[in-house]
């Protein structure tokens, strides 16, 4: 099987994606999967459990200043009078949160300055992800900012950025090198008390990646970031900034492997975006964790908390996402349209096979005059699994003349599986219009009749038909994305098709 | 809302309940009483917390300490009164009951089609139709809500109509809800059986109204249908309760093989109105229709919960809700279909469309999709929105005026569902009724 990086280059050079998904889709065969495997690294990490003093701990460990761990203890105050969320179409057994370790990192005596000092094993991890550092800078106009567990280990194209002005770093770096933005935008869009992840995460993120476009500048490269879970038994508690300046424009790239493992993983985690006026946020992700095995067993537990804010005038922030991975996903990546004319936009593919579970949807909030969103969302279902789309639009009073487009279209494959579709639609508003559509059908039989009688197997076909499916969204991801994603469609059907 | 101010009223029905006459009963129906009673016991009254309710905030009534009518009102009647809702002059049969309770003096039964009984439930369990009922009371009614719990545990009377096998009167029948000038804060509670045995085929009219000088009151009205292979219900009910009036309804109808079920909903008036359609489609190649308007004004609330289920394959549903929206009024649209595992081959289609008059309107639609089955055609949609400015020009530019060209295009939105009706006489008056409401020309 190709790697990332070929798939990249196949993807730059040969540039036909049907191509290449054919080429997957003969491939998707055998595919097992890929990156199930773990590097023993030592790493030091924390006594399971949590409380105000792991909390401080973790603060401490990470030399942060005493208003970040005063706001890390609100948040974990806030957590403790919280309740688990159980409106999702999601059943699992819940995670004991006190026997989990809140913090762990690869051991690292220093910051390296260059790609000899980094721990080989470490590189050989990214070698097998598809993420050579080295080739990266040379190949992809891409920065990777690399999280292997929570540390940040390697920032690339720093340089490059700098000048522009824009900074790209962990978050942690962030505290430290500019406590004053981080203190100005962290919590301004996720409060520390917004749900009881979104407080788990505020009280011990461990890491993450934070990103400031000054104004007026538009980020010459796609800002980029693997995220892996490595430590058994830890939960990885990721905590994203953006903030894009006035008339600032920024591409943000967000891409997840796990390995392979029995007991079930946490993952909660924190997006955070602030536009101001003018500035474009385009935020993408794939998401390949882990989704337990054909029995259901193990997979990840991926809570996550996603809202961008569009504050200012003419902002526009979109979502695109691609989930195949993961046992239960909890996710609704959000816009809060509160700038006259902003524009938020929701793309999305979220695909369940095996014992798969996925509640996951948007929120759009119109608060400004004329503001507009967009919502597509694909559902795809096989196997034994459970496929929600939950979605809001709001219309508040204020927001004349604001339109709203949402279409959800489901898909299953075999009678095992189920799709669901919750929309609420909430309109105060009589200058405004919403509009919502959804079906619910299988692949088509004549498709696959016309595709077969033209000499293209049932595997291919169903393939081509998925991807055709799904192009609406694709379009809206960078082309690597693209690339990837048709991949792990395949990989995610596997057996369940033909 | 405090638990104080909500366990009051609570306790008072349950002190009702107790004291409520058996009345030689049979033991069947006290069963039925009784189990009612205890559910009710259990059940805590709709609050916005639930899911359900989420949207429809009905602490108005349940903060009010409403007293159940426990036997007919001294209303004093006339057919003169109950004639702006009657169809008495189109010689159809008509059934009617005031504040929940049978006037015979006001119905016209005498010429019932054959094979079609059209009677009060009280009068029915009273004589040789209690084994027809005994067999279908209750069976199809599930735990909705304290409520409907509420309205088992009160059953006194209401409809009771059977069609026999392949019974096909040639008129539509219909009943007729009267609230007169009762006791504020009394709660009328109706319960309706409609049983159509194989092949037969009923048009049923079921409208309510009240009179000048009702107060605030309560209807908790609780319908069960089913209907036997190949029958054919068409149930139109146009509510219009007074301006102080709130109105609970639950719909709860199962559809056996070959059978098709129509529902045509126009709820016109009343502080809050709460229609709820259940429909079971439990026998292949059933087919249920279920039409609707809502028009809305002043701070009224409004809510049509829709609720479908495919349980076999070969079915199909369609759901069609229009809203009209005015003033500082809240309307709330909840359409869901589920879709069993076994009900291949489903084809269901949801679409609610609603306009918006006013900034201070709101409208909350929640068109939902089960489905647990592959190979399926299912499909909902909604749409929010007001008049577009491209049409009001269009007609503007014709010489015709905003304020008519709005009109008439509210008018021609509410009529395609009004063109659904094929009663002419009452296609006539629900006419006459939006055409008065939303003309300019007073």
């Amino acid at each position: 099987m190709t790697t990332t990086s070929e798939s990249l280059e196949t993807a730059k050079y040969k540039g036909s994606r049907v191509e290449e998904s054919n080429r997957a889709a003969a491939e998707a065969a055998n595919q097992k999967y890929k990156y199930g495997w773990e590097t023993l690294i030592e790493s030091d990490t924390m006594p399971p459990g949590l409380n105000e003093d792991i909390v401080r701990a973790i603060s401490a460990k990470k030399n942060e200043p005493e208003w970040m761990t005063e706001w890390r203890l609100k948040a974990y105050h806030a957590w403790r009078k919280l309740a688990e969320p159980t409106w999702a179409k999601v059943h699992y057994e819940q995670p004991d949160f006190e026997a989990l370790s809140y913090y762990s990192a690869p051991k690292q005596k220093e910051k390296k300055k260059s790609m000899d000092e980094v721990d080989p094993e470490l590189l050989a991890t990214f070698e097998k992800l598809g993420i050579p550092l080295d080739e990266q800078k040379r190949l992809a106009n891409v920065a990777v900012d690399a999280v292997f567990d929570s540390v940040s280990v390697m920032t690339t194209h720093k340089e490059i950025l700098a000048k522009k002005g824009i900074i790209f770093c962990s978050i942690s770096e962030a505290i430290q090198d500019h406590p004053e933005i981080v203190k100005k935008y962290i919590g301004s869009v996720v409060p520390q008390n917004d749900n009881f992840y979104a407080a788990l995460n505020s009280a011990v993120f461990s890491d993450g990646s934070f990103a400031y476009i000054p104004k007026g500048v538009k980020c010459p490269m796609d800002l980029s970031t693997y995220f892996r879970i490595n430590q058994g038994g830890t939960g990885q508690f990721e905590r994203t900034l953006i903030v894009a300046e006035e008339g600032a424009e920024v591409n943000y790239l967000e891409g997840c492997t796990a390995p392979m493992r029995d007991e079930h993983q946490l993952h909660a985690a924190v997006v955070e975006i602030y536009a101001h006026a003018n500035a474009t946020v385009r935020y993408s992700t794939v998401q390949n964790w882990y989704a337990g095995d054909e029995q259901g067993k193990g997979g990840v537990f991926n809570f996550v908390t996603k809202r961008g804010n569009c504050a200012g005038n003419n902002a526009r922030i979109s979502w695109t996402q691609v989930e195949t991975g993961s046992a239960i996903t909890w996710k609704y990546p959000s816009c809060i349209l509160k700038g006259d004319n902003s524009v938020g936009e929701f793309y999305s593919v979220a695909l369940t096979n095996n014992y798969q579970q996925a509640d996951t949807g948007t929120k759009m909030i119109h608060l400004g005059k004329n503001t507009k969103s967009t919502i597509i969302s694909k559902t795809i279902s096989a196997g034994h699994s459970d496929n929600s789309y939950r979605g809001l639009v709001r219309i508040n009073p204020k927001a004349s003349n604001s339109r709203n487009y949402t279409q959800c279209d489901s898909l299953l494959i075999g009678n095992q599986c189920g799709a669901h579709t919750f929309p609420y639609l909430d309109v105060r508003n009589s200058t405004s219009s919403a509009e919502h559509e959804a079906s619910t059908s299988k692949v088509s039989e004549d498709q696959l009749f016309y595709c077969q009688s033209r000499g293209i197997g049932t595997e291919d076909a169903i393939s081509m038909v998925i991807n055709g499916f799904c192009k609406e969204v694709f379009d809206h991801l960078p082309m690597e994305f693209a690339v990837e994603a048709t991949k792990l469609l395949d990989l995610s059907l596997e057996g369940s098709v033909g | 809302m405090t638990e104080s101010t909500q366990a009051q009223p609570k306790a008072h029905l349950l002190e009702a309940l107790r004291a409520l006459p058996a009345n030689g009963s049979p033991e069947w129906l006290k069963q039925i009483r009784s189990s009612g009673a205890s559910l009710f016991e259990q059940t805590p009254f709709p609050h916005t917390k639930m899911e359900e309710w989420r949207h429809t905030n009905i602490a108005p009534i349940v903060q009010t300490d409403y007293a159940p009518l426990t036997g007919p009102t001294a209303h004093g009647l006339t057919r003169e009164d109950a004639a702006p809702w009657s169809f008495a002059a189109q010689g159809w049969p008509e059934i009617v009951f005031v504040d929940g309770y049978f006037a015979p003096e006001l119905s016209s039964l005498d010429a019932l089609p054959e094979g079609v009984v059209l009677a009060s439930l009280h009068d029915a369990l009273a004589g040789p139709e209690a084994a027809h009922a005994e067999q279908h009371l209750n069976r199809y009614l599930r735990d909705r809500n304290a409520y409907t719990a509420l309205n088992s545990a009160l059953i006194q009377d209401g409809l009771y109509l059977r069609a026999a096998k392949n019974a096909a009167p040639e008129t539509p029948l219909h009943v007729l809800y009267l609230t007169s000038a009762r006791g504020a804060d009394t709660a009328a509670n109706v319960r309706n059986l409609v049983i159509l045995e194989q092949g037969a085929q009923v048009q049923l009219i079921e409208s309510h109204g009240a009179l000048p000088g009702a107060p605030q009151y309560l209807n908790n009205i609780v319908t069960e249908a089913a209907l036997a292979p190949n029958a054919r219900l068409e149930h139109y009910k146009v509510v219009s309760e007074a301006d102080a009036g709130n109105h609970l309804a639950t719909t709860e109808t199962r559809l056996d093989r070959d059978s098709y079920y129509g529902a045509f909903g126009f709820s016109f008036r009343g502080q809050i109105v709460r229609n709820q359609v259940c429909v079971r489609l439990e026998g292949e190649n059933a087919e249920c229709n279920l039409v609707g308007l809502y028009l809305n004004d002043r701070d009224r609330l409004l809510d049509n919960a829709l609720d479908i289920t495919h349980v076999v394959p070969h079915c199909r549903s369609r759901i069609l809700y229009k809203g009209i929206l005015g003033d500082a009024s809240k309307a709330v649209f909840a359409g869901k279909v589920h879709v069993h595992r076994e009900a291949q081959q489903t084809d269901s289609d949801q679409l609610s469309n609603n306009l918006l008059l006013s900034d201070t309107a709101t409208i909350d639609a929640k068109p939902q999709l089960e489905i647990y089955a592959d190979d399926v055609k299912c499909t909902h949609g909604a749409t929010i929105g007001s008049p577009p400015e491209e049409v009001v020009f269009y007609f503007r530019s014709r010489g015709i005026g905003e304020e008519m060209a709005r009109a008439m295009l509210t008018y021609g939105f509410a009529d395609e569902i009004v063109d659904e009706v094929e009663i002419e006489p009452l296609t006539e008056r629900l006419n006459d009724y939006i055409f008065e409401k939303y003309s300019p020309i007073r």
